[in-house]
C-alpha cells in the first residue's frame, strides 16, 4: 500500500474510450483511442503494490510493473517510461498487441473473486492500457534528435529481419555502442508488425517512430535485402566482417488447408490478405494495390491473425463476414480483446465448424465453402479439446476464403546456411538461452525459432540475444 | 535508390532499362528474378532477369507496358532511379542437357535469351524459336541468332516478317521430322507455354520445363498469392520456381488465377493515363 494516495478500490478497470463498433467497422482508424492522463492516474492508484508482485514473474520480460504503475499513479510519467524502458524496447507496441489477459493481468491481485455488487468477476489493473499510455506519452513528447548516441564500441553486428525480435535485439546492441546493420527483405521495416497487424490495432506510424529511434541510435537499416539470397550468412561474417549475425526472420511462411478447391479466385492466405492491405496499403481509396472486394467472406481459424483479417475485410466493405473455426470459444486462441471488438463489430462466429471444400463457379471463382459440423471430445496434445466429426455437413455462400490457420519459418536461410540446424518443423534449433544456433557466432530468436508466437516473447529473445552477443565479443576482446 | 543508367525503346509496349545494382548483379543468374517498385507508393511488380553485367554492376529488366505500374515505369528516363530493387529471387535455370530448345514468346523472349546465351556460352547445341504478334514488336533479333548459329526461328502471328504462325509451327516442324531434343524451355504466355507442352508431349521430349509468372507480393514465400498446382501439389513459384516442369502443371488453373484482378488492373491503367495526361496537360 502507498502512502501517497488512498488506492482506488473500483472492482472494474477504467473502460478504454473506443470508436464506437458501428462506425470504426467501416474505418482503418485505431480502435482503441487510449487513456487521458487522469483516466491513466486514476486507473494506477487501483495498483496496491501488493508484495507478491505475481504481474512481475509473468511477464515474459518481466517488467517492473508496481514501480512504473506507482509513477503513473503519482503523475511523473517519463519516470514510468524510464522503468519500462529497462525491461522493453517496444512499449507503445506491447501495450497493445500483448495477450495480457494471460500474462501480467492474468495474475494480478486485484483481479481475484467477485463484485458482491454486479456478481461480476473483479477486474485486474490495466496494466496493458497503462502500458501503452506511458509509451504514448513518452513518444508524443519526446524527439529521436534527443536521442543520445553512445560512443561506438568499433564492433560489427548484422541483424536479419526488422521485426520485434530484430528491433529490440539491434536497440540493446546499438545501446551498448555496436555498429549494428538490419538488414529487411521487403521494402519497409517492421516486419509482421507493419506487414500483418492492421492500422486499427497498431497505427503504422509508431512502428515507424520506433524505427526512427532506433536510426537515431546509429542503427542501419537495409531494406530490399533478402539475406540468403543477395548476401549469405557466411558472407556477412567472411566478406562483410560482421562478428554475430542476430536471426529474427520470424515465421512468414503461410499455411494452407489443403482442401479440394483452395487455389480458386477468392482464396487467400491472411498473410497476403493482410499484406494487399497493411503493407501496399490497399485500404487507401487511391491504392495501386487490387484487393478483391468480396460481400461475404470466411476466415478460417481463430487466432489474432484471423480477428485481424476478419475485421479488415469487414472495413474493406464486407457485408458478412465470418470466423471459421474448429473448435469452441473456449478454446478460441485470440486475445480476448480482439475476439470481443470482433464480435461487436459484427463479425460472425461459426464455431465448431471444419472446412472441408472450397466450392468455386463456373468462372473458378470462390461461391461458397463446405463445412463439416465438428464437437468436443477429450483434450489433445495442446491440452485442448480435441473437435471430432459429426458427418453433418453444412454450406455457407461466400465470395472469398481466407485461411489463417498459421506459418512456419520460411526455409531460405536454413537453406543457404551450411551448418544451421532446424527442427522438423523448420524452426531454428538454439542451444542456450541467449539463442545461439548450432552455427559459431549466428543467433536466433522470436518466431524463426519458436513458430509463431507473440510479439513479446520475440522481443524477450531479442534481449536475450543482445546480451549473449555483447558477452561473446566482449569475453573474445 | 538504384539509378537507370540505360534506357532503350524497343517498341511502342517494350523497353529496356540497365539498373545500378552491384549486389544483385554480382549474384544473379539467368531465370531468377527481381522485384521493385517505382516509387513510395508503387506496386511490387516482378520482373525477371534479363540480363547481368557483373564488373559494371548492373542488372537488366526488359518490360512490356500492360498495366499503370508499368506505364509509370516507363515514364523514367536514364538518370532517374527506382524506389526499390530487390533480388535474385527464386531458383535459377538448370542448365543441364546437350541439345536444347529454347522457345520464347512475346516478351518471354527477353527471359528466354539469357538462357539461351547460357547454353551457348555453356558450348551446349542451341535451337532457339521467339514469336512476336508483328515485325514491329520483334526484339533482340541479332543476340538470338547469335545465341542459336544457323537454328533461329522466328515467327509472327500475322506473317509481317514473312514467317507466319505461332512458336509451335517450327517446334512441331523440328520435331515432327525427327529432331531430339533433350530439353525444351518455353517462356511465355501461359497459353503459348501450355500448347508448346502438348507438342512436346505429343512427340515424347524427355524434358519440358516452363518459367511461370502468376501474380506476386513479396517474392520470398510469405503471401502464397504466386501459387500453383505442380503434379497435383501447391508450389510457390517465388521460392519453388519460376521454373517447372511443364509436363505436370496446371495451366489452366494458372491462366484463371492470372486474371483474378483483370478489371482493377483496366481501370488503374486508364486512370494513370489520364492523370499523366491531365499532369501534361497543364
Amino acid at each position: 500500500m502507498y502512502k501517497e494516495y488512498k488506492p482506488n478500490m473500483a472492482p472494474f478497470k477504467n473502460p478504454m474510450p473506443e470508436q464506437e463498433p458501428l462506425v470504426r467497422a467501416h474505418n482503418f482508424k485505431e480502435v482503441a483511442e487510449g487513456y487521458t492522463a487522469e483516466m491513466a492516474m486514476d486507473e494506477a492508484k487501483r495498483c496496491l503494490g501488493c508484495p507478491t508482485k505475481p504481474c512481475v514473474a509473468h511477464c515474459p520480460v518481466n517488467i517492473n510493473i508496481p514501480d512504473f504503475i506507482h509513477e503513473v499513479a503519482l503523475g511523473n510519467f517519463e519516470k514510468a517510461y524510464e522503468i519500462i524502458s529497462q525491461s522493453s524496447a517496444l512499449p507503445a507496441v506491447c501495450g497493445r498487441v500483448c495477450p495480457q489477459e494471460t500474462q501480467c493481468e492474468g495474475k494480478c491481485t486485484r483481479g481475484i473473486g467477485v463484485d458482491p455488487k454486479t456478481k461480476q468477476p473483479k477486474e485486474p489493473v490495466a496494466i496493458g492500457r497503462l502500458e501503452r499510455f506511458v509509451a504514448d506519452y513518452h513518444n508524443a513528447h519526446s524527439k529521436p534528435e534527443d536521442i543520445v548516441r553512445p560512443e561506438s564500441n568499433g564492433h560489427k553486428v548484422a541483424v536479419i529481419g526488422s521485426g520485434p525480435s530484430g528491433l529490440t535485439c539491434a536497440g540493446d546492441l546499438a545501446k551498448k555502442g555496436y555498429d549494428v546493420t538490419i538488414f529487411e527483405a521487403l521494402h519497409l521495416a517492421g516486419g509482421v508488425l507493419v506487414y500483418g497487424i492492421p492500422e486499427f490495432r497498431l497505427p503504422k506510424s509508431i512502428v515507424q517512430k520506433e524505427v526512427d529511434n532506433l536510426k537515431a541510435l546509429g542503427v542501419k537499416v537495409e531494406t530490399n535485402m533478402v539475406i540468403g539470397r543477395v548476401i549469405t550468412i557466411d558472407e556477412l561474417l567472411a566478406e562483410y566482417h560482421f562478428e554475430a549475425v542476430f536471426i529474427g526472420s520470424g515465421a512468414g511462411l503461410p499455411r494452407f488447408l489443403g482442401i479440394p478447391g483452395e487455389n480458386l479466385n477468392g482464396v487467400y492466405s491472411a498473410n497476403e490478405f493482410l499484406t494487399r492491405t497493411n503493407l501496399m496499403k490497399a485500404y487507401l481509396a487511391d491504392s495501386n494495390t487490387p484487393i478483391q472486394k468480396a460481400k461475404n467472406v470466411a476466415v478460417v481459424g481463430g487466432g489474432n491473425v484471423a480477428m485481424d483479417a476478419a475485421r479488415s475485410a469487414l472495413r474493406l466493405g464486407a457485408e458478412h463476414v465470418y470466423i471459421i473455426y474448429r473448435r469452441s470459444l473456449e478454446e478460441l486462441p485470440a486475445r480476448k480483446e480482439e475476439v470481443h471488438h470482433a464480435m461487436q463489430e459484427g463479425v460472425d462466429f461459426q464455431l465448431l465448424n471444419n472446412p472441408v471444400e472450397i466450392i468455386g463457379d463456373e468462372n473458378n471463382n470462390v461461391k461458397a465453402m463446405k463445412v463439416e459440423v465438428m464437437k468436443l471430445g477429450e483434450p489433445d496434445a495442446s491440452g485442448r479439446r480435441k473437435p471430432i466429426s459429426t458427418g453433418e455437413f453444412k454450406e455457407i455462400e461466400v465470395d472469398c476464403v481466407i485461411c489463417s490457420i498459421g506459418t512456419s519459418p520460411n526455409p531460405l536461410l536454413r537453406q543457404t546456411t551450411k551448418g544451421l540446424e532446424t527442427n522438423p518443423h523448420g524452426c531454428i534449433i538454439t542451444k542456450t538461452e541467449g539463442g545461439l544456433t548450432t552455427r559459431d557466432h549466428v543467433y536466433a530468436g522470436g518466431d524463426a525459432v519458436t513458430g509463431a508466437a507473440t510479439v513479446i516473447l520475440a522481443m524477450g529473445a531479442g534481449k536475450h540475444a543482445a546480451k549473449a552477443i555483447d558477452e561473446e565479443i566482449m569475453g573474445a576482446n | 535508390m538504384y539509378k537507370i543508367v540505360r534506357k532503350h525503346v524497343f517498341n511502342p509496349t517494350e523497353t529496356l532499362l540497365e539498373i545500378e545494382a552491384p549486389e544483385i548483379a554480382k549474384k544473379a543468374k539467368p531465370g531468377q528474378f527481381i522485384i521493385l517498385r517505382v516509387d513510395e507508393e508503387g506496386e511490387r511488380i516482378p520482373l525477371t532477369v534479363g540480363g547481368y553485367d557483373r564488373e559494371k554492376g548492373t542488372v537488366t529488366i526488359i518490360f512490356q507496358i500492360v498495366g499503370a505500374s508499368t506505364y509509370k515505369l516507363n515514364k523514367l528516363e536514364e538518370g532517374d532511379s527506382l524506389h526499390d530493387f530487390v533480388g535474385p529471387l527464386g531458383q535459377p535455370t538448370e542448365l543441364t542437357g546437350e541439345k536444347v530448345c529454347v522457345v520464347g514468346g512475346g516478351l518471354g523472349t527477353a527471359i528466354a535469351y539469357p538462357i539461351a546465351k547460357a547454353f551457348h556460352d555453356a558450348g551446349k547445341d542451341v535451337t532457339a524459336i521467339a514469336g512476336f504478334r508483328n515485325k514491329d514488336l520483334i526484339i533482340l533479333h541479332d543476340e538470338f541468332a547469335a545465341a542459336a548459329p544457323g537454328k533461329y526461328y522466328e515467327m509472327t502471328d500475322d506473317g509481317s516478317n514473312g514467317n507466319k504462325g505461332n512458336v509451335c509451327v517450327p517446334l512441331e516442324e523440328l520435331l515432327s521430322k525427327g529432331e531430339k531434343f533433350d530439353k525444351v524451355i518455353c517462356i511465355g504466355p501461359v497459353i503459348m507455354m501450355k500448347f508448346v507442352t502438348l507438342c512436346c508431349k505429343k512427340y515424347n521430349v524427355p524434358e519440358c520445363v516452363c518459367s511461370m509468372n502468376p501474380i506476386m507480393i513479396d517474392g520470398t514465400g510469405m503471401c502464397g498469392c504466386c501459387r500453383l498446382t505442380v503434379g497435383g501439389k501447391t508450389k510457390f513459384a517465388c521460392v519453388d520456381g519460376p521454373d517447372f516442369n511443364a509436363y505436370e502443371v496446371d495451366f489452366d488453373e494458372a491462366m484463371t488465377r492470372g486474371r483474378m484482378y483483370k478489371a482493377f488492373e483496366t481501370k488503374a491503367y486508364d486512370e494513370a493515363k489520364c492523370n499523366l495526361y491531365k499532369k501534361e496537360a497543364k
